[in-house]
């Protein structure tokens, strides 16, 4: 029950998220190096940055790999598209096709004023929980 | 562990024109790793890493590579 959720909420998404950034961390709070050069090079085209941290829950990393036949974190998908990881990310960057590609999936108009959000594909958490469990 | 990847790839890649391993750190699980082949022409870039992924499916798994950069190619 809890796999068949995450999957569906990574599946979701994937499909309404215009750039999406499966990372080790968070924008504000980055857990490796790889995800920090994916986010830099997004950012780098001003793309519309929606993330999922993978580190809160381990089937979130199992179900999103099972789903993208892509073994590793980063992932970047544009418009439910496997974009690649921090490499390809990251050489796309640099030779613009990065940017055309978003101008192509997203329009001419795609850039932000750097607006990123994080959203959560894992079991909610009980933000009391400390609180209130002995 | 450099020569279990490097052998790895050109076991996967036999017309490769050039393979190199990194191992960026020294410590033995941070790799960089470069492929060039023919294999790659007309693929997109996710699905050259992919055959990439593929050829070090082994160490990947059992966690011997701790982080893995590609650099792929498609030349003769």
């Amino acid at each position: 029950m809890s796999d068949n959720n995450v999957h569906q909420k990574i599946k979701e998404t994937i499909e309404t998220e215009p750039v999406v950034l499966f990372m080790k961390g968070t924008p504000q709070q980055v857990m490796c190096g790889n995800s920090e050069r994916a986010l830099q090079a997004l950012r780098s085209v001003g793309a519309p940055i929606t993330t999922v941290d993978v580190l809160p829950d381990p089937e979130i990393r199992q179900e999103l790999s099972a789903l993208s036949n892509w073994p590793t974190i980063p992932q970047v998908f544009v418009k439910g598209e496997l974009i690649g990881g921090a490499d390809i990310v990251q050489e796309l960057a640099a030779s613009g096709e990065l940017e055309q590609k978003l101008e192509s999936a997203l329009g001419g108009e795609y850039r932000t004023s750097g607006e990123e959000r994080v959203v959560e594909v894992g079991e909610p958490r009980n933000p009391f929980g400390s609180v209130f469990t002995r | 562990m450099s020569e279990r990847l490097e052998s790895l790839l050109r076991g996967a890649f036999p017309d490769a024109r050039e393979v190199a391993v990194v191992d960026r750190t020294g410590g033995g699980d941070h790799f960089q790793v470069t492929v060039v082949s023919p294999r790659f022409q007309g693929l997109s870039l996710v699905d050259q890493h992919r055959l990439v992924y593929d050829a070090l499916a082994e160490p990947l798994e059992d966690g011997t590579i701790h982080e893995l950069r590609i650099t792929t190619r498609g030349e003769r």
